[in-house]
């Protein structure tokens, strides 16, 4: 399943956020966006797995979700959205309920996706006894849990600390490499678009618009730490960006 | 830095982080109560406190002794609490449903919160009357008075509450595809539990006032209707017996709801 954004633009009241955004994303591929704060990234995602309607343009599904796909476009994101009140396991489960899968079918689902994610142990933990990046785990085994078309990533690793999302860009990796999946990835940190992006589109500051698409045609498992390519083309995004994110910081805001 | 002069002066810096932090031990809470009344002892012993502003704390203990051990106190007690709880419960559940409809929805929220701010105000007991001719001179009055008192302040706790569910939790449940009243029952309810706690709080305490006024008609026994009677007779020792037993009452639920509290919201930082 693929998905088409055609001709996507919004505003909200009079202050226009987004125009004019046409991008395909590919099955399979890891789609980064870049740009400044405010320039309404955040605001795509949401469009994109139907959270908010676009003012003008549509969001298209080409071809149909997988067999087995209980959730097509499932988000993760930035604060975990984790039930506090519910174990790791009863966050897993609670996706899964409202399909009817309970007991031992939900059981199977729950230990697979805590396995790949490396949580088997804290199964009966509540939120509150994990880290951010535990948290973060758990939120990515519940995406998995529904088994996904499209994973929409909503700065899935801005709220760790840098250590933290060191260590989960590894997971991506690993999760990516054994099976690969298709991912939206917004994210205002650059390294992390370089590390995990097929292609990353570099959105221009408010109204967002797509400034350039840069692809990244090495294989994820082979950018490692300090990859002189990979700092080739951080580097050239960040000239892309920088005079955009300086506009952007300059500007008064609006709302 | 490490070759500092030896004639500049070394100082300790002032500690001024302290304070603001509250927290609550328990026996000096015990020991307020222990002092009052050994103080009302003391005074009402030696005089200096006379017999007609306070009963001396010794002779409340003997009569509500004396009304234990005649067994009028659990015929005083079970009506009470019989009517405090079918009250509170009509009262209460009525008010959780209301606030979350008008928590989750537009229209009722316009229609609702404007009635519930009219209503809250009125002194219930005011209405006393009208609900004895609605209800009857019998129980049901009595559950009447209590279920509205603590209706209102139950609404407004509730939807407070609710308003103050983590709005990503919902969208997480939207993004997930959980049907309507999957996210009601898994994240809203849940969500607005400690509000709607703390409100409970408010409204049991209210509960027990509305009961002494529950019960100033037609009640022949019950704690209301025995401060009743011992305030007409100026008995000041069994008036204070069944004010404590109510201070003792509102201690009672208020630990009940703490111990609630410790275990459905044990998820809490």
């Amino acid at each position: 399943m693929e998905i088409r954004l055609d001709g996507i633009g919004h505003s909200y009241d009079a202050v226009e956020v987004l125009r004019d955004i046409s991008l395909d994303i590919p099955q399979g591929q890891i789609v980064c966006i870049v740009g400044p704060s405010g320039c309404g990234k955040s605001t795509l995602l949401r469009f994109i797995g139907g959270l908010e309607r676009p003012a003008r343009g549509e969001v298209l599904q080409l071809g149909e979700p997988p067999r087995g796909c209980l959730n097509p476009l499932t988000y993760i994101f930035q604060d975990f959205a984790l039930l506090p009140w519910r174990s790791v396991a009863g966050n897993i489960s609670l996706v899964l309920e409202d399909h009817g899968i309970r007991g031992a079918a939900a059981q199977e689902i729950v230990d697979g996706v805590l396995a790949r994610t490396k949580l088997t142990e804290f199964a009966r933990a509540l939120p509150k006894q994990l880290s951010g990046g535990m948290k973060q785990r758990v939120a990515i085994a519940r995406a998995l849990a529904v088994n996904p078309a499209v994973m929409l990533m909503d700065e899935p690793l801005s709220a760790l600390d840098s250590q933290t999302r060191e260590l989960l860009m590894d997971d991506l990796v690993d999760l990516w490499s054994r099976q690969p999946f298709t991912a939206v990835y917004v994210t205002h940190n650059l390294a992390e678009a370089v590390r995990l992006g097929h292609r990353v589109v570099v959105l221009s500051r408010r109204p967002g618009q797509i400034r350039e698409i840069v692809e990244i045609d090495m294989p994820l498992s082979e950018r490692d730490f300090g990859n002189a390519d990979l700092d080739a083309k951080q580097k050239h995004l960040w000239t892309l960006m920088r005079d955009e994110a300086r506009a952007a910081d300059a500007e008064l805001i609006h709302v | 830095m490490s070759d500092t002069a030896p004639s500049l002066k070394s100082r300790k810096v002032a500690f001024r982080g302290g304070g603001f932090a509250p927290r609550m031990h328990r026996w000096v809470g015990v020991m307020v109560f222990a002092a009052l009344i050994l103080i009302a002892e003391w005074g009402t012993r030696a005089g200096w406190i006379s017999a007609l502003t306070l009963p001396k704390p010794s002779d409340v203990l003997a009569t509500f002794i004396g009304l234990y051990e005649s067994g009028q106190l659990f015929k005083h007690l079970g009506p009470s609490l019989s009517r405090l709880i079918v009250g509170a419960a009509i009262g209460t559940s009525l008010g959780i449903s209301v606030g979350v409809l008008i928590g989750l929805f537009s229209y009722i929220r316009s229609g609702l919160v404007p009635l519930v701010a009219a209503i809250f105000p009125i002194p219930k007991i005011a209405l006393l009357p009208l609900f004895v001719i609605w209800f009857g001179i019998g129980e049901g009055s009595k559950y009447a008075l209590i279920a509205f008192g603590t209706f209102t302040p139950t609404v407004v706790a509730t939807y407070g509450a609710v308003d103050n569910v983590d709005r990503s939790l919902i969208r997480m449940g939207q993004s997930f595809g959980l049907s309507w009243w999957s996210i009601v029952r898994k994240i809203v309810l849940p969500g607005a539990m400690p509000g709607i706690l703390s409100g409970l709080r408010i409204s049991l305490a209210i509960a027990i006032i509305l009961l002494v006024a529950a019960e100033m008609l037609g009640a022949e026994y019950g704690i209301g209707a025995y401060i009743l009677e011992a305030g007409s007779l100026y008995d000041l020792e069994r008036l204070f017996v069944g004010v404590a037993i109510l201070s003792i009452l509102g201690v009672a639920v208020s630990a009940l709801i703490g111990a609630v509290e410790r275990r459905v919201l044990d998820w809490r930082t």
